[in-house]
């Protein structure tokens, strides 16, 4: 059952087959051939961005937003390491992703031909896996592997790099039947000698913590994650990569752990007696010091790369698995070990952790010049656009507030660049998340060093219908940086002043790139201007939120010290003693 | 720090060398020794790599291994069950006063003269690491003019082959795209409560007397 075609017919082809309904990308010499089939596809949408970086933004953002797998395409040399950005983010953030890219003819190949680029040796330490194409009879079985490979196990990007001579021949179109991966196995299912022992350790620990990372989101195991947490009344923490794993709003969630965590949430690490850790990985950016981080705590590591367990901290219970199957097994192994032992009473470590809770809530001070609070605009966006819309942020100051003060309820409506830190992910990200959910309201929460390095997507949005809101929190400054500056180096701002207020005019650089623009810098017209965003459906809408320049990020560990060391306010540490912590 | 032997088995590709050791050397480690060749199934090659490293990271090293696509098993020789080969060419200074001396050394090692010279010979020999580090030392007085040495090769000893079963189709997933839920389907067979520990990502069978599968996850 085969037919004769192209290879880049077959590219297109096996695309089709492996469920693919939207592309993004931009065509160019080498890539060229898989350009004219595309045209035909009935079943692909292939969406035409300005620059590849948003083609493989748009594509995570795609992906994060469902679980399903984001694609991208570009051609050979600066097309490919154009995507070398997004593609080493999705790797770091555990993204479904498959990247294609065309690669001059093979026997054009290490001749320092025109556009050529080795982009597989460039990859090869920020993919899963990847793969140079140069048969065409590969072609089928290579994007088969491809897809499976980058949505099974942990999920990863996965390059395909395919030369045009390839493209350009002839064959027998064939989609396998079976994958020829000997060395990839990825264990799914937790061992149950393992989640015996880890339910014996709940079972008798006084202080547990549920310590929650994106492993969960990308499991879809947040209706196994609550169960859990509330059979034994344990208090969870969810990372930067887990907001909306369990609803901030439940009571046995005590905020984000981490260098600007909620002082419940690194108190309740810190002070444990048993970190459960579910799909996260003790990032420094999590653990502060290491050698001081929850000192007293054994650990329980659920993780479904065996790579990430004693990684960074040891653990006393590792557990190779998917989250989901490991919670399931949890809690049928509680069931068991509670009727053998006994119901542990966690309620006065709860009450301690409540009590830390309410008397540091995470807040903010209104600038005292009658400035616009930056806080203040990301809590009103999230308070009118809702639970149900999606959230996507860049990375810095205004990526911290976002993930303080928005209300994350659900999984898959938090979007941001955890690990890599990259600036600029929000636009694209929102552009690709509206594509793969037309019928949510996708708020891009942007700074204005951010939103200078993507914001050519704002186009494409405007072309292809995508109406994405853009709130740009625009403190004239790369805040975070300058927020360093003013703590460690003794307020010399290098190089950090933007001059945004002056130049660019987000509102008319909106304008110009079919969009609205808006513009505001007072408190008494923040929900008019946001009503105003929200009322527009048929275009990309910027706001300009000009605020503050010197609000701070709070709380803060600084890097390299303890955990125990956080201060909620310049030079304010909370007072653990009192607290009888 | 200590020295330990790691075989490991990989897909006859394209690139497989260069995914290992650029795997080994932005994690932070040292090669001593690599060696690398095809095995009895054309499209598994193997590897041996020496590495001096402690317990802790060696464990980090296999897992990392272990995610390379193209890596199929990892397997930890010890050198007590363990049979280990170098082969080295030396050119050494000889001439009509020293020559008789150094083919004497030569036999002594049970080494092999493979090229001849008015003012040198050049020997072949092969054995342990240790063996030829001793001829060297004995030779070095001599004059050392070229030395070239192999990686080092190694087999675990008895009838045992650590490359059994290796091969495996995986039948092709529905399209996970479009559903969104990435079928569970990589389980191995038989992958069933064994033995009380996680199954490594590549099963690995039981080893035989004397080899230590490299270092699985820490279990409690």
């Amino acid at each position: 059952m085969s037919e004769q075609l192209t290879g880049a017919q077959a590219l297109i082809r096996a695309l089709e087959h492996a469920g693919v309904d939207t592309v993004f990308g931009i065509p160019g010499g080498a890539i060229l051939p898989a350009y004219d089939p595309m045209l035909d596809s009935t079943q692909i949408r292939h969406i035409l961005v300005r620059h590849e970086q948003g083609a493989g933004h748009a594509a995570q953002g795609y992906a994060s937003a469902t679980g399903k797998t984001g694609v991208c395409m570009a051609t050979s040399g600066p097309g490919a390491t154009n995507l070398v950005t997004p593609i080493a983010d999705a790797y770091m953030d555990s993204v479904p992703l498959v990247a294609i890219t065309g690669q001059v003819a093979s026997a054009a190949i290490g001749t320092d031909a025109f556009q050529e680029a080795d982009i597989r040796g460039i990859t090869m330490p920020i993919t899963k896996h990847n793969f140079l194409v140069n048969d065409p009879n590969e072609i089928a079985s290579t994007i088969a592997e491809a897809f499976y490979i980058a949505s099974t196990g942990r999920p990863g990007p996965v390059l395909v790099d395919v030369t045009k001579d390839a493209m350009q021949a002839k064959v027998d179109f064939q989609w396998p039947t079976e994958l020829s991966l000997p060395g990839y196995r990825p264990v799914t299912r937790p061992h149950p000698k393992q989640v015996r022992e880890a339910a014996r350790l709940i079972v008798a620990a006084e202080k547990p913590v549920l310590y929650v990372g994106g492993g969960v989101i990308r499991a879809k195991a947040h209706v196994e994650l609550k169960e859990l947490a509330e059979k034994l009344g344990i208090p969870v923490v969810t990372t930067l990569m887990a907001r909306g794993a369990l609803p901030d709003t439940h009571q046995l969630h005590f905020g984000m752990p981490g260098m600007h965590g909620s002082v419940s949430a690194v108190g309740a690490l810190q002070r444990s007696d048993l970190l459960i850790c579910l799909g996260a990985r003790f990032d420094d950016r999590v653990t502060g010091q290491l050698s001081s981080f929850a000192p007293e705590a054994k650990v329980i590591h659920a993780d479904i790369d065996p790579a990430e367990i004693g990684k960074n901290r040891a653990a006393d219970v590792p557990i190779v698995g998917d989250c989901k199957e490991v919670i399931v097994d949890l809690i049928a192994a509680l069931t068991t070990e509670i009727a053998n032992s006994h119901t542990p009473d966690y309620s006065s470590w709860r009450n301690l952790l409540d009590s830390v809770k309410a008397k540091y809530p995470v807040g903010y001070d209104e600038p005292e010049d009658g400035s616009l609070s930056p806080q203040y605009v990301i809590q009103r966006i999230g308070q009118i656009a809702g639970p149900d819309a999606i959230y996507t942020s860049g990375v810095g100051q205004h990526q911290m507030w976002a993930a303080h003060y928005l209300p994350f309820e659900k999984p898959l409506h938090w979007l941001n660049s955890g690990g890599l830190g990259t600036m600029g992910y929000s636009v694209p990200a929102a552009m690709g998340a509206k594509v793969a959910r037309p019928d949510k309201t996708v708020w891009a929460i942007d700074g204005d060093g951010c939103f200078q390095m993507t914001n050519q997507e704002l186009v494409t949005c405007a072309l292809e219908g995508i109406p994405i809101k853009v709130a740009v929190i625009n403190n004239q400054s790369l805040g975070m940086v300058r927020q360093w500056q003013t703590l460690f180096y003794d307020k010399r701002y290098s190089n950090t002043d933007l001059h945004s207020a002056r130049i660019p005019d987000f509102a008319k650089l909106a304008e110009a790139m079919g969009g609205v623009g808006l513009r505001c810098s007072d408190k008494d017209s923040v929900d008019a201007t946001i009503e105003k965003a929200m009322a527009v459906t048929d275009a990309p809408v910027v706001v300009d939120f000009v605020v503050h320049r010197d609000a701070m990020v709070w709380p803060m560990v600084a890097a390299g010290t303890s955990n125990d060391d956080i201060q909620i306010a310049r030079d304010m540490a909370p007072n653990w003693d009192s607290e009888e912590l | 720090m200590s020295k330990h032997t790691l075989s490991i088995l990989v897909e006859n590709k394209h690139g497989v060398l260069a995914r290992v050791a650029a795997l080994i050397s932005r994690r932070g480690f040292n090669i001593d020794s690599l060696a690398v060749g095809p095995t009895e199934h054309p499209e598994v090659s193997r590897m041996t790599i020496a590495v001096s490293v402690d317990e802790q990271p060696l464990e980090q090293i296999t897992k990392q291994l272990n995610k390379l696509v193209n890596v199929i098993k990892i397997v930890e020789l010890e050198p007590a069950a363990t049979v280990q080969r170098e082969l080295l060419l030396v050119k050494v200074k000889a001439d009509t006063l020293s020559r008789g001396q150094v083919l004497e050394t030569v036999q002594l090692f049970r080494a092999k003269v493979v090229d001849v010279a008015p003012d040198a010979i050049t020997i072949e020999a092969t054995g342990n690491p240790e063996k030829l580090e001793a001829m060297l030392r004995v030779l070095e007085p001599f004059g050392v003019r070229e030395l070239v040495q192999s990686g080092m090769v190694a087999i675990g000893r008895g009838s045992r082959s650590i490359s059994d079963r290796t091969l495996r189709p995986v039948p092709v997933p529905p399209p996970h795209v479009a559903t969104g839920e990435p079928a569970l389907q990589a389980r191995p067979a038989g992958q069933t409560a064994a033995n009380g520990a996680n199954p490594p990502s590549h099963p690995v069978p039981a080893p035989p007397p004397g080899h230590r599968p490299a270092a699985p996850a820490r279990q409690g």
